[in-house]
């Protein structure tokens, strides 16, 4: 279980941005996880609810912006939704294609109030 | 209400203790193996059978996690390299400043092959990089073929795969083929071994492998 330390890895982010912009108070945090992350959902959503208003943030939401899988077909160039594992590329059928992306374990931004 | 881009990585200051130790261990010619697996697959006995056959003269440490106990130190100590027990009261995994305070405690060394032992878990390990050059991924025959798919991103990271407890083969249902096929699925290029640390068969091979890896560095550095 290491969604704890992720939790409080987001929240210490949330702390210096709050730092940075006094008088105004964050209200919501927006991560960016793959399907590969390694990251529970359930869990993460869990220890947030558990963490966030010890560590000072009352109301503060958390918003998930989930990424599947994605290859990117080598020949075509198409990107695709690797689904069971398929890496075969759907549109040319070329099974030379690479990860791009879903492995993402990112904050991408952070909602201020005045 | 203004919303205010981050676009950080959540782990960014582990990445970036992280990024100083490979630094290190570059400038010092030092090559590091992170080895994953689920609890029990093997990853102690394997390195202990691993270190009886490295190179007289090779200068080796080795970090073990465990959450509670010592005893994979007590074990890895006995080959008569410096073992460091690095125990993570609770933690799922080794992260990189659990390295950089453990390699504190061995001031002005400089070794040929850190080996580290991460705390048996394929899942949470996978998201900490400890400034490793390779992730070596063991998967025991007793644990079933559709690992690989289980838990794509421990292969997907991992530059080897070892295929473990091969003399169980003859007792349990496990399809040798069809878990290098697997693997393979998650990432394309993954270097597959089969060992047994009780026969010993294979462990030939993956030795050499790892030698390979650590003469390559040593010319670098
Ligand atoms: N038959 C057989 N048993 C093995 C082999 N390798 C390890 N074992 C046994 O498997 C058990 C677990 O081995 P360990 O080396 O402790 O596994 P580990 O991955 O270090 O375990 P944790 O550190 O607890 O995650 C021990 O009883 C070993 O003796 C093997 O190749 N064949
Ligand atoms: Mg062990
Ligand atoms: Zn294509």
């Amino acid at each position: 279980m290491h969604e704890m330390g992720i939790v409080s890895s987001v929240l210490d982010a949330v702390h210096r941005v709050a730092e940075k912009n006094p008088g105004r108070r964050p209200s919501k945090v927006g991560l960016r996880i793959g399907e590969w992350a390694g990251v529970d959902l359930e869990s993460l959503r869990f220890c947030f609810d558990a963490l966030a208003p010890s560590e000072g943030f009352r109301d503060l939401d958390l918003e998930i912006d989930y990424r599947y899988r994605q290859n990117r077909c080598q020949r075509c160039g198409l990107e695709f939704r690797v689904k069971d594992y398929e890496i075969q590329c759907p549109s040319c059928l070329s099974d030379n294609t690479i990860p791009a992306g879903g492995e993402e374990l990112d904050i991408a931004w952070v909602e201020l109030q005045e | 209400m203004e919303r205010l881009e981050i676009r950080q990585k959540v782990l960014n200051e582990n990445d970036r203790v992280a990024a100083a130790l490979r630094q290190r261990f570059a400038e010092q010619g030092t090559a590091v193996f992170n080895f994953i697996s689920s609890p029990g697959s093997g990853k102690t006995m394997l390195l202990e059978r691993t270190l009886e056959r490295l190179p007289l003269g090779m200068n080796v440490a080795v970090l073990t996690g465990d959450i509670q106990t010592d005893n994979d130190a007590r074990r890895l100590a006995r080959a008569g390299y410096p073992v460091q027990q690095i125990t993570t009261a609770g933690a799922c995994h080794l992260d990189a400043r659990m390295i950089e305070r453990a390699l504190a405690n061995w001031p002005g060394e400089e070794f040929d092959l850190l080996l580290i032992e991460n705390v048996g878990n394929l899942v949470c390990p996978t998201s900490y990089d400890l400034g490793e050059q390779a992730k070596i991924a063991v998967l025991s025959v007793t644990e079933g073929e559709d690992k690989p798919l289980k838990y794509p991103s421990a292969f997907f990271k991992s530059s080897a795969m070892i295929l473990n407890k091969t003399d169980l083969l003859p007792w349990v249902p496990f399809d040798c083929k069809a878990a290098r096929a697997n693997a393979r699925a998650i990432h394309p290029e993954i270097e597959i071994f089969e060992t047994s640390c009780t026969s010993q068969q294979g462990l030939a091979e993956w030795c050499e492998w790892l030698v390979a890896k650590v003469d390559a560095r040593c010319v670098a550095a």
